[in-house]
Order: structure tokens, then sequence, then C-alpha cells
């Protein structure tokens, strides 16, 4: 399927002929895609008309629908917007999320100063040059993975081959999670996950990982080791900046986060440059500095896995852009559709690692903007380079039109990826 | 050009060392920001304002009074 051509000269141009943004047609939010490689085209058309509608999500509440970037910024930012699920009102993405308010909170759902407080106390974990320090031990798990994968029959699965053991031990071992009890994890996610589960099975795999991650917090903290939850046992228990109980969900976020979105984002990155194999074959062969780390970026901004937006409610009357959203009123940023605004990224609806997709919104904005982004970086630059580099050959097993994407959890990506090579 | 910081609007993204990493670095203890030239030189100009652009926190001042350097 090709992507439609990207217009050219959309900003001022157009800017003067847009319609009042104001609330046309009803619409429910999500809509079903008409293509699997791109947002639905409602919402991308609501972008195109430069409208904010109200829409109707799954249990009747209606927030606004922002999808333009520059929107989707000042949502995603301002602090008169909060990331609380438990206020009423708020425009929760499926009953499954309403548990995330059930056990102990995570970053994702706290506002300031509490966030800050929190995050400021593992930041260190996670800067551009630590990320970097890890990407030999990275680049080991991909080899090891793939040696695997290939000594094994054809066709595989490159999801339970390649994208889930290489996203499940990355974040394993930074955490200081046993490997051993992955399925665990793998499970356990896939219920919180899934948005057709309701809120108590959704709750009840949350506070059973919550419980294990506790009980390896009291272990760790007695026998500290080289690993993410150990240090952190170590520096912040004693002084009561953090007890075991947030030091556990913040575990929990890094974990769940951390390997259910990477590897979403290997298997449909790795199906993308199938789909584009002059990228394919240029990420085999080309050394041109950039071109891996912005091919990893354009990625991110493609496919922005992220795909019923992200929520927050209006804690005061805002002005977004001459939009006004009034105090306890919710707001959904359309990141997928916000990522190929062509206002902001002239590739738009194209895959294109030629262009600066910098500043794409797939790992969000503002304070909750992904705290594992360098690490996330660096293991989809390592799995796109070696396989790239290590199997020219690979390619579907099966025909596109028979495989299963991801409509039915909060990140998109493929249930399965047949291949071979 | 001169940069300035709101180190208290930090939140560690990195977007600022991957841009210009001349001029911006992360403290290696706490991930904070860390501010190496607050005059950069003009060929930097643009990767300094795309640090200031990129960052979601609003961290970077460039050429504003009220930063600390």
């Amino acid at each position: 399927m090709t992507s439609p051509p990207t217009p050219t000269t959309p900003t001022i141009a157009s800017a003067g002929t847009e319609p009042a943004r104001g609330n046309p047609a009803p619409l429910h939010y999500p809509m079903p895609r008409q293509c699997p490689y791109a947002p639905p085209e409602e919402v991308t058309a609501v972008r195109a008309g430069g409208a904010v509608p109200r829409v109707t999500i799954w249990n009747g509440v209606r927030p606004w629908l922002f999808t333009r970037y520059e929107d989707a910024r000042v949502v995603l930012s301002d602090p008169r917007f909060s990331a609380d699920k438990s206020r009423p009102g708020y425009p929760l993405s499926s009953a499954v999320a309403l548990a995330e308010t059930a056990v102990t909170p995570t970053l994702l759902i706290m506002d300031n100063p509490e966030h800050d407080h929190y995050r400021r106390l593992v930041l260190g974990e996670f800067t551009v040059k630590r990320a970097e320090s890890l990407r030999p031990a990275v680049r080991a798990v991909v080899d090891g993975c793939l040696d695997r994968m290939l000594q094994g029959p054809a066709p595989a699965d490159l999801v339970t081959g390649l994208a889930l053991p290489v996203a499940l031990s990355v974040i394993c071992e930074f955490l200081g999670v046993p490997f051993e009890d992955r399925e665990l994890f793998r499970s356990l996610t896939h219920t919180m996950n899934a948005i057709g589960g309701t809120t108590e099975t959704a709750a009840a795999a949350r506070q059973e990982l919550q419980e294990y991650l506790e009980c390896l917090v009291a272990v760790r903290e007695k026998h500290p080791q080289q690993d993410f939850i150990s240090r952190m046992a170590v520096k912040h228990l004693g002084t009561g900046a953090m007890d075991h109980e947030r030091l556990a969900a913040m575990a929990l976020l890094l974990l769940t986060a951390g390997h259910d979105t990477t590897a979403n984002m290997i298997s449909l990155g790795v199906l993308t440059l199938l789909r584009h194999p002059a990228h394919f074959t240029a990420l085999r062969d080309g050394d041109a500095p950039g071109l891996l780390a912005g091919t990893v970026e354009e990625m991110l901004r493609h496919l922005t896995i992220v795909q019923r937006g992200i929520r927050r409610i209006a804690l005061e009357d805002v002005d977004v852009n001459g939009h006004l959203v009034r105090a306890g009123e919710g707001v959904i940023a359309a990141v997928n559709v916000a990522n190929r605004d062509p206002r902001r990224f002239p590739s738009g609806e194209d895959f294109d690692p030629a262009e600066r997709a910098h500043g794409h919104l797939a790992f969000g904005y503002g304070p909750h903007q992904c705290l594992g982004q360098s690490l996330a970086r660096v293991e989809l630059q390592e799995v796109y380079a070696a396989v790239a580099r290590r199997i020219p050959t690979l390619r579907t097993a099966v025909p596109d039109t028979e495989l299963r994407f991801k409509e039915d959890m909060a990140v998109y990506g493929v249930h399965e990826l047949p291949v071979t090579w | 050009m001169r940069v300035s910081l709101l180190p208290e609007h930090c939140v560690g993204a990195g977007h600022c060392v991957l841009s210009a990493p001349e001029v911006f670095d992360q403290h290696e203890d706490d991930g904070i920001v860390l501010l190496l030239d607050t005059t950069p030189d003009a060929h930097l100009a643009d990767a300094v304002h795309e640090a200031a652009d990129l960052c979601p926190a609003r961290a970077i001042l460039v050429d504003a009074p009220g930063g600390t350097a």
C-alpha cells in the first residue's frame, strides 16, 4: 500500500482558508483504520480541516480531539492539563486504563510536584551517555537473539524470535529482574494493555506484578547487585525519598513500558523496512553519519504506536492556540496524526528517513516525555542495523493481508510477524 | 548568541545532548542538563535553537533574560 502524496506548501497558504475551529459532525474515537500502516482517515481529515471536534469515547465521555502538531504540544506540556486518571471525567482510553489508579500510582498518572520529585530520583539512570554505555550489552543481546533465530527453522516468528526476547532481555538486565520470569511479565503486561479486558482483570495483573517487584526490591535492598533496582534501593530507601512500594511501581512502569513498546517498534519497524527495500538496503550498505539514528527517528515518527492518543483533563480553562478548553473537560492529543502534520514534518504520511523527524511526539512531550527514550533509541538502532546487516534476504513469509495488527491493544504492532530468509 | 537554562524545569529527555553536544551535557548523578558554553559559536546556532525547540520542558533559553547559566 503506498502512501498518498504529501502536500508541499501547506503552512502559510492554507491558514487563511481554514474553517473556524468548532464542532462539526459527531465522531466516535478511535475509529477503525482503513489501512494498517496509517491512522484512521477520519482523524487525518480532522487535522487537514483544522477543526478541534468533540469526540465520543467508549464510556460516553466527550473529550476534545487535538490533531495538529502545535496543539498537541500545548496539550501535553501545559501544567493546567492533568494526567491523573482518577479525576472524574478523565477521558480514559479503555476500562483497563482505570486499573492504573487501583494500584500504586506510577509516574504516568502523577502531576507535579509529585511527578518531578519521583522522576528526578531516577533521571541519572537515563541520560544519553548512560544509554550509550549500554550499547555494547544491547548489541550482544541482539546478536545472541539473532543467532538463535537464524539457527532455528524458517519461517520463524520475528515477534517471539527477536522483538520480545531483545526487549525483555535488555530491560530485565537493566532493572535487575530475573529473565527466567519473562513469560510472567509478558503475559501480565498483555492483560494490562488488552483493550477488551475489564478494570478488574487489569488491576489484578497490575497488583500481581507490583507485589512481585516489591519482593524483588526487598531482596535487592539486602543484597544489592549492579542494576537499577539495587542502585535505587541503596540510594533512596534509606533517605525516605522513595519507599519500597514506590520503587516497585517505578520498576513496574519501566518493565512494562520498556518491553512492550520496544518490542512493537522492533517488529513493526522491521516490517516497515521490508516494505521499503531501498531503505533496508541503505541500512546494510550505508555508512553516512546519522543515517541509522535518522532512520530510527523517522520510524518512531511514522509508526507512533501509541495509537489511541495521549489523554489529559483540564484543571482550569486553557486556551490551546485559540481553542478554549474549560476546566473539567477532557482532551486527547492524537500524537499519531500530529506526527504526520505536514506543517511540521515534510514527509507527512510517507516514510522517508532522509527527512528530519526530530521533535516527533512518539515519546510524548512535556514533563511526562518517555523516561527511557535514550535507551529505546539505542535498542532500535542496534536491532534495525543488525537485521539489515545479518539477514539481507529477510522477507515476510505470508502475504501482508494475513498479518494480524494490534488494533485491540493500547500499543499498536503486529501479533506475529512470520519471516523467512 | 547567549544560552541560559531553567534547570528546575529539566526532565532529562536528552534532546539537547543529541542536538548540540558541544553546548549541553547531562549531570552524571542526577541527569539534569549542564551548560558547557553560555555563548556558543555562530556555527552552532541551528543546533542550539533545535535543542531549545525540542526540549519538552522548555528548560533552554536562547537570547532571553531570566535564565541561569
